[in-house]
Parts: C-alpha cells; structure tokens; sequence
C-alpha cells in the first residue's frame, strides 16, 4: 500500500532521511519507532505530501505520488498537535470536512464521534477546548472517512488511559479489513498488543524493518519493550 | 473550485469572530462618527479620515494577516492532509483573511462615508480602501511565506508598513528636489504607483478640493487622476499589487516543506 525507494530528504545540513526503502502492506499495523530526531515525523510528512522529498519515490497503492493530490482520500491523518481555527465550532469542523471529502453516499464513520461523546461538545469553540480533547477529535477526524490507509503521529501522547484505549479498540476493529495502520509513538508499551510490524528509523534510515514475531525469535524478548531495546542497543554499538 | 469557496466560508466565518476584527470595525466607526460630527465641513471630516486610514488599513491589514497566516499554520497542515491541494488551501486563506479586513472596513468606514457622499468620491474611497486592504494582505502572506519564524514575519511586514507608509514619501520628495531643474510629471506618476499607499492618497486628494492648491504638477495630475482612465489606472495598478505578490507566494508555497 505504501512504497518508497531510495527516498531522500536533507533540511539545510541535517539529513533526515537517507536512502530510504521501506514497504507496508495492508492487514498491518507499522509501529514507526526510533529516537528524537531520527526522521519519523519527515517520513509520515513526506508520505501525506507536505514535505517535498529531494529524491526518491513514493508510491501509494501502486501510483507514484505528484502533483495530484487525490490520492489522499485513501487517508486519514492524525497530527501529533491538533491546532484549529479558534472560533470554529467542533460540530463546524466536522461539516467542513464532510463537505470537502465525503464519498458517494455521504457514508462516514462516526464511531469514535460516538465513543467519545464528542456530540456534547458540537456547539464549544475549538479555543475552550483542553489539549486532550483536542486529540480526541483530531482521532475522529482521522476515521471519519473510513480510509484504506491511516497514519497517527503520537496518536496516545495526550489521551487520558480511557480514551487511550477506546482508540486502541478502534484500531483493532478496523486492522482486520485490509487497513494498513501506521504509528509513531515513544510509549513503547502502549503498543505492544497491536503492533503486527515494525520499523525502526535512525538518523535517516531503516534499521531494521520486520514483523513481530521475527523480532521476538531475532531478539529471544517476549516484551515488546525489551525487544525493541535490545535492538537500539545493538545498533548503538 | 467549490472546495476552495466553501474552505473559504468557513475561515472566514472563524475570523470575523476574531476580536481584533471587531475591534478593527469599532475604532473605524468611532473615528468617523467622531469626525463627521465634531467638524461642520463634511469634506475636511474625510480628509482627515482618509490620513488616518491610510495609516491604519495597511498596519492592521498586514500584521492581522501575518498572525494569521501563522497561528493557522497546524491547521494549513491538516487540511493539506486531506485530498486538497494546496493552491486551494492558501487561496482559501487568502480571500478568508482579505475578505473579513474588507467587511469591516466597510462596516466601520464605507457606512458613514456613504451617508455623508454619494458621488464618485465616496465610490473612489470605498474602491481604494477595498484594493489596498486586498493588496497589503497579499504582501502580509508573502512576508509569512517567506519567513518560517513568526517574529521574524511580522519583522518584515513591520519593515514593509513603515517603508511604504513613511520612509518613500521622503524619498519622492527627495528626488523631485534634487532633480527640481527637470519636468518630473511623468516621473511622479510612475513613483506613485510604486507605493500602493501614496496611489490611493494621490487618487483620493486629487478628487477633492484641496487639489486646488497643489499647482501645476497637481492640475496635471488631476486632470489624470479625475478622469475615468485615472480610476481604471488606479484600481489597475492596486490590482497588480495584489496579484504579483499573490502569484509570487503561491510559487513558494506550492514547493514549500510544510
């Protein structure tokens, strides 16, 4: 579902991404790991098109991504800080994306809408509202369209445990309809029972890309955390 | 087309909720309820509300924009995520941000003004007021494109503002005195046009009476200026001060790291 060959990205000296190759399939959830500064946030950003790779190719779906911006409405996106218009009523912003995106039929997921009770809050300025809230309605913006594919960037860093785990639930309902899920976060634990792949990036590159029970026979860790720390430390050495 | 003009809808009723807007509206209407009733002469009442405006349009009109363009950024972020493109999108915050600096300045100035003139005057003053406020939001979004630190941004549009507001005009007057042996009528008009601010000044004065004392250059300039080619020229010359920087940001943000 998603691509990329020898992807490529410097920010004036530093360089973000080098050589990147990397594939994800549907029936996956793609845990993007690695420290600060290692090119997560650049790769998600490279993958929705708001940051322009210097070389390299990204396909989606089997079409490399250009000009056309169409091939976005196979995603829904969930930024690591929702910030909206602070006189934007809740219940606008779900009409305004409605009316930009709904497909034929006006179907759309209104799940976590539902889960999260975020009806109640419809008529309160976006300005009033706390940073937790916030996420929670930029997790039902990302579902709202039920796309193929969907990328949460630090999906869990806000959410109180509840909401935390009502959008895990969410995203095992939807990982069993050839759904690629992609996650970046840095609560190791928060991920260890979804997780199906993952892909560890440092200083712009894959260091290793695998499925987890190849990490678990690779590493001999049943915990997802001390896999994952076990790997960091061999590619520290 | 129709996701832009409805992005826009929505933008734009989230700004004229803005408390600066408001604000921006209500000091227009004090200042011309005040004028228009404190001074008997309706047309000295307009002179002097046109030297605060030209002050105050290109101030608010381009630092608003600036904060704007920057406190949307993560907002510019999400809706590019979305099968948008991003002409759309910053054209949609373009004509949101434009549009509300226009309804107020409508509100707080056009209505009063309208009430006192309905000659071509006031039909001068509602047009120029319009291009100018559409003309320093078009150069705000450029600064903001240009720079990627806020502070920065509003820096440049600082600089802007008291370039085109105050430092030009010495520079015109420096010219037309140091060249002073040569016919610079010509020259003039070009050097008008190369300040959004002095063109609508020029436009405005030359239609009103004081022009009678500006002698020969200004007998010139208002047999131009008060003839409907001068209008045209003007609006012109304000539309391409909108349009230039316009087209010039939308080429960086179209190849623009988000």
């Amino acid at each position: 579902m998603i691509e990329t060959r020898a992807l490529t990205k410097s920010f004036k000296r530093i360089r973000a991404l080098q050589q990147v190759d990397l594939s994800m399939n549907e029936n996956q959830v793609v845990s993007l790991i690695g420290p600060n500064g290692s090119g997560k946030t650049t790769l998600i950003k490279c993958i929705l098109g708001l940051v322009r790779p210097d070389g390299g190719e990204i396909h989606i779906n089997g079409r490399a991504i250009g000009e056309d911006f169409q091939y976005r409405s196979a995603i829904g996106y969930m930024p690591q800080i929702g910030r909206y218009p602070d006189h934007m009523k809740v219940g606008q912003l779900f009409d305004l994306l409605r009316s930009l995106r709904a497909k034929q039929g006006g179907q759309t997921d209104d799940e976590l809408i539902a889960h999260y009770r975020l009806e109640r809050i419809f008529d309160q300025p976006m300005r009033t509202l706390s940073g937790g809230t916030r996420q929670k309605v930029s997790a039902a913006v990302a579902f709202l369209f039920d796309p193929k594919i969907y990328i949460l960037d630090e999906p869990t860093a806000g959410l109180d445990p509840l909401s935390s785990e009502i959008l895990k639930e969410k995203i095992r309902k939807i990982r069993e309809h050839q759904r690629l899920v992609v996650i970046t976060s840095h609560i190791l634990s928060d991920l260890d029972d979804l997780t199906t792949h993952i892909l560890y990036l440092q200083d712009g590159r894959v260091h290793y890309q695998a499925s987890m029970e190849e990490l678990r026979s690779f590493t001999g860790e049943q915990k997802f955390g001390k896999a994952i720390a076990s790997i960091m430390q061999q590619s520290n050495r | 087309m129709t996701a832009m003009w409805t992005l826009t809808r929505y933008i734009f009723s989230d700004i004229i909720r803005n408390k600066v807007i408001v604000l921006y509206a209500g000091f227009q209407l004090l200042a011309a309820l005040l004028l228009f009733n404190l001074e008997e002469n309706p047309d000295k009442a307009l002179l002097s509300l046109l030297n605060i405006e030209l002050i105050v349009i290109p101030l608010i009109s381009m630092i608003f924009s600036t904060i704007h363009y920057y406190n949307s950024y993560e907002f510019i972020e999400m809706l590019l995520a979305q099968p948008l493109g991003r002409r759309q999108v910053f054209l949609s915050e373009f004509f949101a941000c434009a549009l509300s600096l226009v309804l107020a300045f409508i509100l707080g100035l056009g209505i009063p003004v309208l009430l006192h003139f309905q000659d071509m005057l006031a039909f001068n003053f509602l047009l120029t007021g319009t291009l100018l406020t559409f003309a320093c939001t078009a150069i705000a979004f450029c600064a903001a494109v240009l720079a990627r630190d806020k502070a920065r941004g509003i820096g440049i549009v600082l600089l802007l503002w008291f370039y085109f507001a105050l430092v030009y005009d010495g520079i015109v007057l420096m010219i037309l005195f140091t060249f002073s042996d040569y016919p610079l009528e010509r020259l003039t008009l070009l050097l008008t046009a190369l300040n959004p601010i002095d063109l609508t000044r020029v436009s405005m004065m030359l239609r009103m009476d004081v022009s009678a004392l500006m002698g020969y250059t200004g007998a010139l300039f208002k047999e131009f200026f008060g003839s409907f080619r001068g209008m045209l020229y003007t609006g012109g010359i304000l539309f391409l001060w909108t349009l230039l920087p316009l087209i010039l940001s939308l080429r960086i943000f179209r190849n623009k790291d988000l």
